[in-house]
């Protein structure tokens, strides 16, 4: 059974046993407006709590990717490489990275759907 | 105007054999015989045009610019203000324009005067004690900046300072600057009002730390008020101020960096000073240091000598050099050009109604356009996009709006702190008329955007080029004639 965090930089990451998807939330897709670039990790990088693993370049901004846990990086999405417009489509379903979770307490630190509506308001 | 757009592109003109030259055979044959490692071995795909087509062909080209010469352009000094013609004038001046770069101080003394004159003007005009006029452009300023300040710490011994406080409403090249410096860059907060939080700093500030960055006002147009509380704060923790003079336009004559704490500034000449910096250069980044730095700026210096002439001397302590030479000369002509023409009460002048201007602006649209931060603002400020969202019609569609009206669109998308920036500068040069005028469009956008959306969201209709698709031509750019011909077949 799998359980979806965020984190305030407006990342998601949906955890099912030690493995976390970590992708952009559709209010970010949404603020970003189209997506053109995503810049990200390749597998075995690590990646570190509040620290960026890449980035995303909209036609408005380029926005640093916060990854909200330490980890491995175990897949990478390569579909954004050559049709990046997929995270505006479906956050969801277009996840960027999968990370090996290092310290699953990390993610006490991460809101839960509820509070992130909240800080989206 | 009332002629076609010319579209046409160098290589479309082209045709097999034509040139523009015709030059005597030499009967030498070819001069270099390079190595068949070295040689093409494919043509050279020049286009092959006659004089009058090319002269032709740019001279039509160039009536499709849009300049301040040409109509509003609410970019303000963020970009370029109006540059006055007399300072072409003054920069063209034969004596100036002839001189070799490398031209002995002896023999060079009117052009060393000008640059001394405007470095001690500057001087004045930031508070500072010395200004070197050697950086070429806004960005090589700041790098100069943050040298002169790790000169200084490792002149001290203090060499365990790595890092630059910025602020996250920072113009980017400020952390950019930093990182080229070999820096740590830490961001520091905004407060609500878009002023640096002093609680979110102090914590930030230790032994580690080189220098704090700030623009003020800051990129929101807003003047941070707490400058004497950071100055003491920075101090303590024995890092320097750094003033980024992006926005110096509304302190002119009012205020000074110098007064306020600041240790290093630097200064857009091609901004404030009224300079033209159009297809990327040539820019001028000056830099100022308070009394007891000057001996970190860049070599070679401009001194005068007790019986009035002027020379170059290095300094040992210095950062280096720069720059082969002192920095874009002309620029620097012309930016003393401006300072002349204006004089004192001319140069407070400026500020104040480049305030002024900004404000009536504001106040006049703030009931349709939403304002995120209300209360004075300096030379510039900001709307998060309109008041009515409900339409949908965002930021961008407005400024694009706006070019159907003959206007050039404004800053969109920066400061990041807003996510419908639409920031509004219209400097000090614009008559009651063009504001007003402006005004009456910006509210006749606004009313579109609640009455008929669809218009507004599919502008431009009047320019030559519609709405092309910006994601497209991101994803996929269209950059040479070879591609284009691709793309059309």
């Amino acid at each position: 059974m799998s359980q979806i965090y965020y984190a305030p930089t407006h990342e998601y990451i949906v955890v099912d046993g030690n493995v976390g998807t970590i992708g952009i939330t559709d209010y970010a897709q949404h603020a970003l407006g189209n997506v053109v670039y995503v810049d990200m990790p390749e597998v075995d990088d690590e990646v570190e709590a509040g620290q960026d693993f890449g980035a995303i370049e909209s036609v408005k901004a380029a926005s640093d990717l916060i990854s909200p846990v330490t980890g491995t990086v175990i897949e990478v999405n390569d579909a954004l490489a050559d049709n990046p417009r997929l995270v505006n489509q479906d956050p969801m379903a277009n996840w960027i990275i999968k990370v090996e979770i290092a310290d699953p307490t990390e993610l006490d630190n991460l809101l839960d759907e509820e509070a992130y509506k909240a800080i989206c308001k | 105007m009332n002629r076609e757009f010319y579209s046409k592109l160098i290589f479309e003109l082209s045709r097999p054999g034509r040139r523009g030259y015709s030059l005597p055979s030499n009967g030498l044959g070819t001069a270099v015989n390079l190595p068949d490692n070295l040689s093409r071995d494919t043509a050279l795909d020049l286009p092959q045009v006659d004089e009058p087509t090319v002269v032709r062909h740019y001279n039509n080209m160039s009536t499709n610019n849009f300049g301040v010469d040409t109509g509003f352009y609410p970019l303000g000094s963020c970009t370029m203000k109006y540059n006055p013609k007399i300072n072409e004038e003054m920069a063209s001046h034969r004596g100036f324009k002839s001189m070799h770069p490398a031209t002995p101080a002896v023999a060079s003394q009117g052009s060393l005067m000008l640059y001394y004159t405007l470095q001690w003007m500057l001087s004045e005009i930031g508070g500072m004690a010395e200004f070197t006029l050697n950086p070429f452009a806004g960005a090589h300023g700041e790098l100069t900046g943050l040298m002169v300040i790790r000169a200084y710490h490792n002149s001290r011994g203090d060499v365990k300072r790595t890092k630059v406080i910025v602020p996250d409403s920072a113009h980017g090249t400020n952390p950019a600057s930093a990182a080229v410096a070999g820096l740590e860059i830490v961001e520091v907060k905004s407060r609500p009002d878009g002023t640096v939080d002093v609680d979110d700093l102090r914590p930030l500030l230790d032994d580690t730390v080189a220098a704090v960055m700030m623009t003020n006002p800051n990129t929101l147009g807003i003047f941070e008020k707490n400058i004497p509380e950071i100055a003491s704060l920075v101090h303590d923790a024995g890092a320097l101020l750094y003033y980024d003079g992006a926005n110096l336009n509304p302190m002119l004559g009012v205020a000074r960096p110098g007064d306020m704490g600041f240790d290093v500034m630097h200064i857009n000449l091609h901004k404030t000073f009224s300079t033209p910096h159009g297809g990327g250069g040539p820019g001028s980044g000056p830099v100022g240091v308070r009394a007891g730095l000057e001996q970190f700026l860049p070599n070679p210096r401009v001194v005068r000598r007790p019986d009035g002439s002027f020379d170059l001397v290095s300094s040992p302590d210095a950062l280096g050099r720069v720059s082969a030479t002192l920095g874009n000369f002309a620029v620097a002509a012309r930016a003393l050009s401006y300072i002349l023409s204006l004089g004192q009460e001319g140069t407070m002048m400026a500020g104040t109604l480049a305030t002024l201007n900004a404000n009536y602006i504001k106040e006049s649209l703030k009931d349709v356009y939403k304002l995120p931060i209300e209360g004075v603002c300096k030379h510039e400020f900001v709307f998060d996009g309109l008041a009515d969202k409900s339409t949908g019609v965002t930021t961008l569609n407005v400024a694009k709006r706006l070019l159907d009206h003959g206007y050039h669109a404004p800053t969109i998308y920066f400061p990041l702190l807003f996510h419908e920036s639409l920031m509004i500068e219209p400097t000090e040069t614009e008559s009651l008329d063009t504001i007003d005028e402006f005004i009456a469009v910006m509210r006749d956008i606004a009313r579109e955007a609640s009455e008929t959306p669809d218009v507004v969201k599919t502008a431009p209709h009047n320019t030559p080029i519609g709405h092309p698709d910006d994601t497209e031509a991101a994803l996929h750019p269209v950059t040479t004639f070879d591609q284009l011909s691709t793309t059309k077949d």
